[in-house]
């Protein structure tokens, strides 16, 4: 019932975005907030229902669900777990974020190969992700719960003084550290304004609106890919998928974000 | 009793917002040197052609200004302007002031440097990230400082027009850690790219100095 609620409202929706155009509205800018809100008009619930298809299938060389899969809060438990990642696991004695946990849990549950996963983590124009729905379908699983990463472990410590190292790491030709950006208030780089991500309140609204349909990417966007994104921009090589750097800054941006309610999947730009 | 149990229940419901508020404790410190394993093993840093591993390896000044935050000790600050002053390369001809409209242009332009990049295509100055220069572009940014009617508020003083040509070549021979690119130092532009960027800067006829 609700995937053809959420099939319906975004199609609609987004077929009516198309065809009166931004330009009928009096404010353009206005329009694309407002449609920005809209939950209806908002195709990343595509993504969850797709998720949710993939999460339940028995699919891989081992014919299996993920249902067993554990998130951190034990085999199967879905409700809440997203927002309490990254985590450390005792079964791989690692930090893991969201979709590195995914990664392996279709790896030992249905025998997926891990560097093909890796290697489709993105969607491309010709080629969609499955990775991708699965982490928009378990993180719509906590909207609603607030973030509290757990910080006991060593490595869990480890990963956050990790992730604020690399933060103020300067490098390649610009000499651009994510500081360069994400280090004041209200600055913009172009029209595009920058969160002061040191901050709770700014922290917030960036990580509790993760993952996100992306408008100008035409498809559902996970946190490991605004990782990777923003490396790119700084004229980085790419960063691996699931790598610890990408943990790390994962862990430190999550627990900046203590306490703020995830709303998932949100829409932007 | 009930009181009791309920006040108590509102102390630690504060309790927890407190601990929330503060940073985290007892964080290990990470050295460089793990930095930059982690670094090197989260990029495929041995698996890169020379070109792409060259990008992982910082430069003495990055790793200063990296080790500090961007707020280096006076000794350190004098030894990086230090560093970066030696390395500014002024133009062949003695010529500083190219053409304002390819200099426009190269303000403009953000292409370039980035994986999957044409490396034939011309690689931009991008300026307009960070400056507000000519006044009929809306769209800047606001990590600089206002570029606005720069030559003109100069008096188009030869002495300036070499000051912002070192600014733009190293940007950290007058300011330790500066937000902004080294162009000229890093081999983002040419040298006559800059003198174009600089004619955008200060000819009499730019849009920059124009109202
Ligand atoms: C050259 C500037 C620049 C640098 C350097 C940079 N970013 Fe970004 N970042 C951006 C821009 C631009 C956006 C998109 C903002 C928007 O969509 O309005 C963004 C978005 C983000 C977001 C999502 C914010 C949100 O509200 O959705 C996160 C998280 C983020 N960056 C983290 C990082 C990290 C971590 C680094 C370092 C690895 C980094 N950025 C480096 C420019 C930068
Ligand atoms: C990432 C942001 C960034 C980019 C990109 C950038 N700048 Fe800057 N620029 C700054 C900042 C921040 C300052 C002020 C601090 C300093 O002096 O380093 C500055 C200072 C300057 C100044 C000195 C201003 C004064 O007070 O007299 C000039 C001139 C300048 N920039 C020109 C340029 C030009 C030309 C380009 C493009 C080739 C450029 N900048 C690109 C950030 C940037």
């Amino acid at each position: 019932m609700r995937l053809s609620l959420w099939a319906l409202g975004a199609a609609a929706s987004a077929l009516a975005v198309i065809s009166t155009g931004l330009a009928q509205s009096d404010n353009p800018v206005d329009e694309y907030r407002r449609m920005l809100a809209d939950p209806f008009a908002n195709p990343g619930f595509l993504f969850v229902d797709e998720g949710e298809q993939l999460w339940t299938e028995k699919r891989g060389p081992k014919n299996a669900s993920l249902e067993q899969c554990d998130l951190g809060l034990g085999p199967g438990v879905l409700e809440g777990a997203y927002a309490q990642l990254p985590r450390y696991f005792p079964d791989v004695d690692k930090v893991m974020d969201a979709e590195s946990r995914i990664v392996h849990c279709m790896v030992t549950l249905q025998g997926f190969d891990e560097a093909t996963i890796r290697r489709n983590a993105f969607s491309t124009r010709s080629r969609k992700s499955e990775l991708e729905a699965l982490v928009a379908f378990v993180a719509e699983k906590s909207s609603g719960h607030r973030l509290s990463v757990p910080l006991n472990h060593p490595k869990e410590k480890e990963a956050y003084a990790l992730g604020e190292a690399v933060f103020y790491r300067r490098g390649s030709y610009f000499d651009f550290s994510c500081a360069t950006c994400h280090s004041q208030e209200g600055l913009r780089i172009r029209l595009q304004e920058l969160a002061n991500l040191r901050k709770n309140e700014d922290a917030i609204r960036a990580v509790t609106t993760w993952p996100t349909y992306r408008v100008s990417h035409e498809t559902l966007r996970t946190m490991q890919h605004r990782m990777w994104d923003c490396f790119w921009q700084m004229r980085m090589p790419d960063l691996i998928h699931g790598s610890e750097v990408s943990i790390a800054l994962i862990t430190w941006l999550t627990k900046n974000a203590e306490g703020g309610e995830l709303t998932v999947p949100a829409i932007k730009r | 009793m009930r009181f009791a149990v309920l006040s108590a229940a509102l102390l630690a419901a504060v309790a927890v917002a407190k601990v929330h508020a503060q940073p985290p404790r007892d964080l290990p410190h990470i050295t460089s040197e793990r930095l930059e394993q982690a670094m090197r093993a989260s990029f495929g840093y041995d698996q890169l052609p020379p070109d792409l591993q060259a990008r992982l390896v910082q430069d003495e000044v990055q790793r200063l200004c990296t080790e500090y935050r961007n707020e280096p000790p006076a000794d350190v600050a004098e030894r990086i302007q230090k560093l970066s002053a030696e390395s500014v390369v002024f133009p062949p001809d003695g010529k500083f002031l190219g053409d304002w409209k390819k200099g426009e242009q190269l303000s403009v332009n953000g292409y370039g440097l980035r994986m999957r990049d044409d490396p034939r295509r011309q690689v931009g100055g991008n300026c307009y990230a960070c400056h507000q220069m000519a006044p009929q572009e809306v769209s800047y940014g606001t990590l600089g400082p206002s570029l606005l009617q720069y030559g003109k508020l100069r008096d188009f003083d030869p002495e300036a027009i070499r000051t912002a040509y070192i600014k733009i070549y190293n940007s950290n021979a007058a300011l330790a850690c500066s937000t902004m690119p080294r162009y000229g130092t890093q081999k983002i532009i040419s040298i006559e790219d800059i003198t174009h960027i600089l004619a955008f800067l200060f000819d009499r006829d730019s849009p920059v100095n124009k109202e």
